[in-house]
C-alpha cells in the first residue's frame, strides 16, 4: 500500500491547462467513482483550487497508481492528451505524498504563503470524498491530520499574518490606478470565494459603490446585502459595464463571462477612462485578450501571483519555521502508517496479552499458600491456553485480512480494541494513560469539518495544540 | 545650477533604489537650488524693475524656476518625490540650453514697455505644458509597467494612473490661458512694433500651432474622450511642438524674444 499524489499546480502549470483539469462540484461525484474503478486505487480524493489539481490516492502498487491516475485526468478531459499534461504533472509517493499535502494544507505551497483558503478547501475536498465514501482509514487519517497541521501551523508561525491574499493584491493593484477608492464603482460579477474576498478588502479599503451581479438572483440579493450595494440582474450586467471602475468576475463559468468586445464598448462609453478588471476565476471568465485594450487593464490570478511575488522575503523567515513544524508532522504521520502494518501489531498484541496473563498469574499464586512447582506449572499452562486460544482466532484473521483490500480497518480495529498505542508497536512499552489517549482520538474523530472556507479563530486555537497524535 | 544636478543625479539613483532615503537628499538639493535661484532672481528683478526675462537665459532660467516651482509644491502637498525625478532633469536641462544657446542675446528694444508680460505669460504656459508632458511620460510608463505586468521599483514609486492623467489635465488647463494671453499680448505687441499682428515666422507658427493643438486636445478630452492613454500621448506631441516653439526662438536669434 502507498499514498501517492499526482498533480499540477500554479508552480509547474499555466492557468491555461490548470483551467481545463477543473471539475465542477456537480461532477465530482461521477469522476470519484471514475478514480475508484481503477483496480489499484483503493482510496481516493481529488482537490480542485484555482492554483492547483490534485488526486490523492491509497494504492495497492505504486507504479500503477501513478499510470492509472495519470490515465484518469487525460480520460476525464478529453480536450487534453497525455503529451499536453504529463510535462506539467508531478507525483509523489508516502513520504513526499505526506509532506506535500501538509505543505499544501499550511499554505507554504500556496501562491501567496499564509493565505486561508487552502484550508477549507481541502475540507471541501475531503467533505465531497466522505460524500461519495471514496475515503478509507489511511486518506481520512492522512487528510484529517493534513488540516490540522495547516491550522497548527498557522496558530503557531506568524505565517498567517503576512497573507496578504492574491484578493488583497487587488486592492494594490487598483490603488496604482486610482488615486482614491472611495469614488470607485466596483461591481462583483459572480459569488466565488475568492471574489467576495477581494470585494471586502476593496470595501474595506475605501469603496463606496458597489454592483453585484449573480446568475442566482437570491444569491445576489444577499451578496448586495452584505456589501450595501446595490444589484443588478445578471442578463444585462454587461449594460452596467461602463459605469464600473472596477470589475471582479469570480464565477464557475467555464466561457468568458466579460468578451474583449464587452470591454471595448465599455472603455467607449466610458470615453477611455480606465478600467481595472480582475479575473479570479478558474477557468477564466474574462477574454485574455482584452488586456491589449487601451485603458483597460485586465489582471487574472497568475498576473496578480506575480504582484503578490515581490514582498515574501520577510515571510520567508516565518516560512522555514513552518517547515519545520510540517517536518515534525510528517513523521509523526510516518510511525502511524507504520503501525498499520500487521507484524507490529501482532507482536503488540501477543506482547500485551502475556503482560496481562503474567499479572494475573503472579496475582493468583501470591495469593496461594504451599503451591507446589507442579501445580504452578499448571496454573501457568491454563492461563497461557486461555489467552493462546482466545488470539489464535483473532490473530489468524488479522494476518490473513491484513493482505486484503480492507486489511486497515482490521489492524486498526486490533489496535483500537486492546488499546495499543503507537509507542507500543514500536517499543513495545505500555501507553502512558490508554484512555485519555482514545478520548483524544475519538474527539478527532468526531470533530464536524466545516465546509466553509475559513476555519474561524477560535476552533483553530482549539485545534492548533499538538495532542492528537497518537491513535 | 550645480545643486539642481545634484538634484537630479540623486533622483535618479532614487528611482532606481527601494529606499526612500534618497528622496530626502533630493529635495534638499532641490531646495537649495530652488532658494538660491529664488534670491538670484529675486535680485534681478529688483535691479531691473521686472521679471527678468528680457534674454534666452533669463527666459529658460525663469522656466526652470518656475518648473521648479511646481514640482515642489506638488511634492509639498502631495508627498510626490518621484515627480523630481522627472522634472529636476527637465528644469536642468533648460538651464543647460540657456548657456550653451547663443550668447549675447541682447533682449529687445524697450518699445513696448509691458512687453515682458507677454514673455512671462508664455513661459507661464509652457510650465504647464512641461508638467502635462511629464505626467504624460509618467502615464506612459507607468501604462506599460501595469500592462506588461512588471511590478519593478519604479512601478512602487510611480503615482497612480488618474492621479497622472488629472495632474495632465490640470496642468493643460492652466498653462493654455497663459498661452492664450502670451500669444495675444505677443501680437499686440507685434502690432506695435512691426505693425501687424502675424509675421509668420517658424516661431509664431509653431505658437499657433501649439495653441491649436492644445486646444484641441483640451475639447478632446471633454467631447470624444481623449483621456487617459490618448492624452498622454497628445500632450508629449504637444511639447515637442513648443519645444520647435523655442526652436524658433533661437533661430531667429538676434530678433527680439517678444515677437511671438
Amino acid at each position: 500500500m502507498n499514498i501517492i499524489v499526482v498533480g499540477l499546480s500554479h508552480k509547474t502549470a499555466p492557468v491555461e491547462l490548470r483551467e481545463r483539469l477543473a471539475i465542477p462540484e456537480s461532477r465530482m461525484g461521477e469522476a470519484l467513482a471514475r478514480l475508484l474503478a481503477y483496480p489499484s486505487i483503493k482510496e481516493g480524493m481529488f482537490l480542485s483550487t484555482c492554483n492547483r489539481v490534485e488526486v490523492y490516492a491509497v494504492v495497492k502498487d505504486m507504479d500503477d497508481g501513478f499510470s492509472q491516475i495519470q490515465d484518469f485526468l487525460v480520460s476525464t478531459h478529453f480536450s487534453l492528451s497525455a503529451d499536453e499534461l504529463f510535462p506539467h504533472v508531478y507525483r509523489y509517493a508516502d513520504e513526499s505524498t505526506i509532506k506535500h499535502l501538509f505543505r499544501v494544507t499550511s499554505s507554504l505551497d500556496s501562491m501567496v504563503i499564509g493565505e486561508p483558503q487552502i484550508l477549507g478547501q481541502v475540507k471541501d475536498a475531503y467533505e465531497q470524498t466522505l460524500a461519495h465514501r471514496t475515503s478509507g482509514v489511511i486518506l481520512n487519517k492522512f487528510v484529517k491530520k493534513a488540516i490540522s497541521v495547516g491550522k497548527g501551523v498557522r496558530t503557531q508561525t506568524k505565517i498567517a499574518e503576512y497573507a496578504v491574499s492574491v484578493s488583497y493584491a487587488g486592492v494594490e493593484l487598483a490603488k496604482k490606478i486610482f488615486s482614491s477608492l472611495q469614488d470607485q464603482t466596483v461591481l462583483l460579477v459572480g459569488a466565488g470565494e475568492m471574489g467576495k474576498l477581494a470585494a471586502r478588502h476593496l470595501v474595506n479599503s475605501g469603496v463606496k459603490q458597489m454592483m453585484v451581479t449573480t446568475r442566482n438572483t437570491h444569491r445576489a440579493v444577499n451578496l448586495a446585502e452584505q456589501f450595501n450595494g446595490t444589484v443588478i440582474p445578471f442578463e444585462d450586467f454587461r449594460a452596467a459595464l461602463p459605469k464600473a471602475d472596477i470589475v471582479l468576475c469570480a464565477t464557475g463559468a467555464p466561457y468568458y463571462v466579460i468578451t474583449a468586445e464587452d470591454i471595448h464598448w465599455a472603455i467607449r462609453q466610458r470615453m477611455n477612462r480606465p478600467m481595472f478588471l480582475i479575473d479570479i476565476s478558474v477557468p477564466r471568465n474574462i477574454d485574455p485578450s482584452g488586456k491589449d485594450i487601451d485603458n483597460a487593464f485586465v489582471f487574472d490570478i497568475d498576473d496578480l501571483k506575480t504582484h503578490v511575488g515581490q514582498n515574501q522575503d520577510e515571510r520567508r523567515k516565518e516560512a522555514d519555521k513552518a517547515e519545520g513544524l510540517v517536518k515534525a508532522e510528517v513523521e509523526v504521520m510516518l510511525s502511524w502508517l507504520r503501525g498499520l502494518e500487521a507484524t507490529p501489531t501482532i507482536v503488540a498484541l501477543r506482547k500485551r496479552a502475556e503482560e496481562i496473563k503474567r499479572a494475573e498469574v503472579e496475582k493468583v499464586l501470591s495469593r496461594l499458600e504451599h503451591v507446589s512447582p507442579k501445580e504452578q506449572h499448571a496454573i501457568e499452562g491454563l492461563a497461557s491456553a486461555i489467552v493462546n486460544k482466545l488470539l489464535h482466532g483473532s490473530l489468524v484473521t488479522l494476518k490473513s485480512e491484513a493482505q486484503s483490500k480492507n486489511g486497515f480497518v482490521f489492524i486498526e480495529a486490533a489496535r483500537r480494541f486492546f488499546d495499543l498505542t503507537e509507542a507500543e508497536m514500536h517499543q513495545g512499552h505500555p501507553g502512558r494513560d490508554i484512555g485519555q489517549n482514545a478520548m483524544a482520538h475519538k474527539h478527532e474523530e468526531n470533530e464536524p469539518l466545516s465546509s466553509s472556507n475559513q476555519g474561524s479563530q477560535a476552533e483553530c486555537e482549539e485545534k492548533g495544540k499538538p495532542q492528537d497524535y497518537e491513535v | 545650477m550645480v545643486l539642481y544636478f545634484s538634484g537630479t543625479i540623486v533622483f535618479l539613483t532614487y528611482l532606481l533604489r527601494r529606499s526612500e532615503f534618497l528622496s530626502k537628499w533630493a529635495s534638499a538639493f532641490a531646495w537649495l537650488g530652488f532658494v538660491s535661484h529664488t534670491i538670484a532672481l529675486l535680485a534681478n528683478s529688483v535691479s531691473l524693475g521686472q521679471i527678468p526675462v528680457m534674454t534666452f537665459q533669463q527666459a529658460m532660467s525663469f522656466f526652470a524656476w518656475t518648473l521648479v516651482l511646481v514640482f515642489l509644491s506638488v511634492a509639498l502637498k502631495r508627498g510626490l518625490h518621484v515627480l523630481g525625478a522627472f522634472i529636476l532633469p527637465l528644469a536642468f536641462l533648460s538651464l543647460i540650453s540657456a548657456s550653451i544657446a547663443p550668447a549675447g542675446t541682447q533682449g529687445f528694444q524697450p518699445v513696448f514697455e509691458t512687453v515682458w508680460v507677454h514673455v512671462t505669460l508664455s513661459m507661464l504656459g509652457t510650465v504647464g505644458f512641461a508638467v502635462a508632458f511629464v505626467a504624460g511620460i509618467m502615464y506612459l510608463m507607468q501604462d506599460r509597467m501595469l500592462k506588461s505586468k512588471q511590478f519593478n521599483t519604479l512601478y512602487v514609486k510611480l503615482p497612480p494612473l488618474d492621479f497622472l492623467d488629472s495632474l495632465n489635465q490640470r496642468s493643460i488647463l492652466l498653462g493654455f490661458p497663459f498661452l492664450t494671453l502670451g500669444i495675444l499680448t505677443g501680437s499686440l505687441s507685434a502690432h506695435v512694433t512691426l505693425g501687424s499682428y502675424m509675421s509668420w515666422n517658424p516661431e509664431q507658427v509653431w505658437a499657433l500651432v501649439t495653441w491649436i493643438f492644445y486646444f484641441a486636445v483640451l475639447l478632446g478630452r471633454v467631447t470624444v474622450g481623449w483621456r487617459a492613454k490618448k492624452a498622454a500621448y497628445l500632450t508629449i506631441v504637444g511639447f515637442a511642438a513648443v519645444i520647435l516653439t523655442f526652436v524658433g526662438v533661437v533661430l531667429k536669434n538676434q530678433s527680439p524674444l517678444g515677437t511671438l
